[in-house]
């Protein structure tokens, strides 16, 4: 019985072993999503993890409409908005790239730091 | 003492007056720095970092102060005027007295949004939209296009039940009044109005339509209602909590007023039903 305690105690250790390595991968899945590249209604949005800080205040992800940066921010609960969409949550940033294309109807977005 | 009134109750005078004080300021170019102060808050303010014009416990006290400074400077070009208020939970329909073109003016066409009617619209040419994030400048509306229903009065009700102010960890995903009246939990109050108008009124820049004071001073009303229903609950956090404005901690941009100067609104102004 000793043998049978001791590698139930092992296998147990192995799993505790196999959550932490897993957590740590999970959680920066989650921090980040990942980057996309698309046309969407003929106009090209993009988007990818990016320094947090500057204009993405902790974002740390920036998303592109033709090229000029669109402002994300993502809530406590993992939803995402934008500048052209700020009272209105989404599940990503590509859809929040994807509501952005839908509000302006073919108008270019004006850099946000111009403002 | 300013009396702030129902819109639906305003005379032909009364709108009049509010309509070319409004213009007067967008003239003048006062109005647009209401405008690029607001987007700087929406866009700084997260959930992670500092945050006080919008979710966060001082959303309430933060545009009950913006306002008041809108309002004086309303009341620097006709000492009369007073912010009407919007309560959409009654007036619910893009037919009401509020989007007649001796107002506000209606909704946006199809084509592009384009608000054609009243004294906003760009026709007008007295309505430029100068603090933007995209490249139209005439005013644009979809109202009850982006979500088909404003808040019904039951809705309201179910918020104002709400006994805690405010609640750990003090952003989006808090429970209690504040995140529930801001709309980011629940029935969705406030954040849905914004989405129900469209254009401009969803975006960062949501001041470029005037009726964001509307909705705005009857957000703030409503916070007085709960106060009445709740005379033994205050705002919260009381001291000590990082990125968050504490009840006698200043508000920036101001850095002279703490949420706690700003509790009681008749110090300011009344209601008509007050």
């Amino acid at each position: 019985m000793p043998e049978l305690t001791r590698r139930r105690a092992l296998t147990a250790a192995a799993a505790l072993a196999t959550t932490v390595a897993v957590a740590p991968r999970a959680a920066a899945h989650d921090h980040s999503p990942e980057a996309f590249d698309e046309v969407y209604k003929g106009r090209r949005i993009q988007g990818r993890p990016a320094a947090a800080g500057g204009h993405h205040h902790g974002a740390g992800y920036a998303v592109f409409v033709d090229g000029a940066e669109l402002h994300v921010m993502r809530n406590a609960d993992g939803t995402w908005i934008s500048v052209v969409s700020h009272y209105d949550p989404v599940p990503t940033p590509k859809a929040a790239a994807r509501a952005a294309v839908d509000e302006l109807r073919g108008a270019r977005l004006v850099p946000f730091s111009a403002n | 003492m300013t009396v702030r009134k129902n819109q639906a109750s305003l005379s032909a005078d009364e709108k009049q007056r509010f309509v070319a004080a409004v213009l007067e300021l967008k003239r003048s170019g006062r109005y647009d720095a209401f405008v690029t102060t607001h987007n700087a808050f929406i866009m700084s303010d997260t959930d992670n970092s500092a945050r006080t014009g919008h979710r966060s416990p001082s959303f309430l006290p933060w545009h009950r102060r913006y306002l008041l400074e809108f309002e004086r400077a309303l009341q620097s070009v006709d000492a009369s005027v007073a912010l009407p208020y919007w309560d959409w939970s009654t007036d619910r329909s893009p037919r009401a007295s509020l989007w007649a073109p001796d107002f506000l003016g209606g909704t946006g066409r199809s084509r592009d949004g384009q608000v054609m009617d009243g004294p906003f619209a760009a026709s007008s040419g007295n309505w430029p939209i100068s603090v933007r994030v995209d490249a139209r400048t005439f005013l644009r509306r979809s109202l009850g296009g982006a979500v088909r229903e404003l808040p019904t009065r039951a809705e309201v009700d179910s918020v104002l039940a709400m006994a805690t102010y405010d609640m750990a960890p003090w952003n989006s995903a808090s429970d209690g009044f504040r995140n529930h009246l801001e709309g980011w939990r629940g029935v969705n109050l406030h954040n849905r109005v914004h989405v129900w108008v469209g254009g401009q009124m969803a975006t960062g820049v949501s001041p470029n339509d005037p009726v964001f004071w509307l909705h705005h001073a009857y957000v703030d009303k409503l916070w007085a209602e709960w106060q009445r229903r709740h005379p033994d609950s205050g705002y919260l956090p009381a001291a000590g909590t990082p990125n968050v404005v504490d009840l006698d901690e200043t508000m920036k941009p101001w850095n002279d007023v703490r949420p706690a100067d700003l509790l009681d609104h008749r110090a300011h102004y009344t209601f008509d039903t007050d």
